[in-house]
């Protein structure tokens, strides 16, 4: 398979573009097609503050990467989680987004829950009851809650983050399952800012799971392969191999599946965003947006 | 003979057929990985040849 810019080897063939890239030319074409989304759907400019939720996965390294290659003002935000029984996933996590951000000259905030809040991820998982069984739920809100106060309180005008499409369309598969409109109607490339909430973006979102893998090697991106151990056998990884399952036999089943709903949704097939966005109450605790009034989930959950 | 590494999996399949072939074979979602031939990334054409070790790097990672 040949390169279809210079007709040299291709390493990477992405069936859903009919296109096929070498090194040089792939290493090219992701900074570009990220720059298109970033401008596409107005998430942000070379002249504000950017902070980068950064896991030390291969996708959020990789958007660090791209934006500082593209020019953009975007610091680091890695969250410890303190998940370090067995593989030391915490730890190891750490160190390269630490390793990644040194050898780059950039500037990298760290934020150890268990300083924050008295206790690990799995500490909290155990309290609580949505923590009970598995704690990506609670992990998932402590880090939305945890990148929102950093984000407000260093005066960020933008926290992004590395989802890409799979990551997408994972998500919107199972909103889609059991209809779960008011998540329909939040998801999206962007989330408009609000007081109390940092206004979100993600740039890879058009861009394949398999992509950003491709774009990691090819960087050099040192990155963790070890998945989390609390995400074995998750929902999201199983949408995901349901959708690639799909995407094998019809190319470009994914794209189309993200694309088309949020064409949807742009022609009005669900209510429009202001509705929501009335809706949103400050937390009388920690001042960030809530849907209902009194304390946010986050705090709810921490008084427990 | 070809040998197809997955995280600790190892898969065997004759030389001659594509990788993609040797991937379907084997029940691997060709979307879900990328393949490495001394380190270097091959596409799904490649005509695997005899004694070739092709490393599979799985895609997928989320919670």
């Amino acid at each position: 398979m040949k390169c279809r810019t210079c007709g040299q080897k291709a390493v990477v063939n992405m069936r859903q573009h009919k296109l096929a890239l070498c090194k040089d030319h792939y290493l090219e074409w992701i900074p570009e097609q990220t720059e298109r989304f970033i401008e596409k759907y107005n998430m942000f400019t070379r002249e504000e503050q950017i902070l980068v939720a950064v896991s030390g996965g291969k996708d959020s390294l990789s958007l660090w990467d791209i934006l500082q290659r593209l020019g953009y003002q975007a610091d680091g935000l890695y969250i410890c989680l303190g998940i370090d029984e067995g593989l030391k996933y915490s730890s190891e996590s750490q160190r390269l987004v630490w390793k990644f951000a040194a050898e780059h000259g950039l500037k990298l905030h760290i934020v150890d829950i268990q300083k924050e809040y008295g206790a690990t991820i799995p500490q909290i998982a155990l309290k609580s009851h949505r923590g009970r069984v598995k704690p990506c739920s609670v992990c998932g809100l402590v880090k939305r809650h945890a990148m929102n106060r950093i984000a407000r309180d260093l005066g960020y005008d933008v926290l992004a983050t590395g989802h890409n499409l799979d990551d997408e369309a994972a998500v919107l598969f199972g909103n889609t399952l059991t209809w779960s409109g008011e998540y329909l109607l939040r998801q999206g490339p962007l989330l408009s800012g609000a007081p109390g909430l940092a206004r979100k973006v993600k740039p890879l979102c058009r861009i394949y799971e398999r992509e950003m893998l491709a774009y990691a090697l090819l960087r050099g991106i040192e990155y963790i392969y070890d998945e989390c151990p609390f995400s074995i056998g998750s929902t999201s990884i199983y949408y995901k191999q349901i959708l690639n399952k799909l995407e094998s036999d019809r190319p470009g089943a994914k794209q189309s599946f993200y694309l088309s709903f949020l064409d949807a949704r742009k022609s009005g097939l669900f209510a429009e965003r202001e509705e929501i966005q009335a809706e949103l109450h400050p937390c009388p605790n920690c001042g960030q947006s809530t849907s209902a009034p009194g304390l946010c989930s986050f705090c709810r959950m921490m008084s427990r | 003979m070809v040998k197809l590494i997955l995280r600790n999996q190892e898969y065997e399949v004759r030389p001659g057929m594509t990788l993609l072939d040797a991937l379907k074979k084997n029940d691997i979602l060709p979307e879900a990985v990328l393949c490495t031939r001394d380190g270097e990334l091959i596409t799904e054409d490649e005509i695997l040849k005899d004694g070739d070790v092709i490393k599979l790097i799985a895609a997928i990672s989320g919670g």
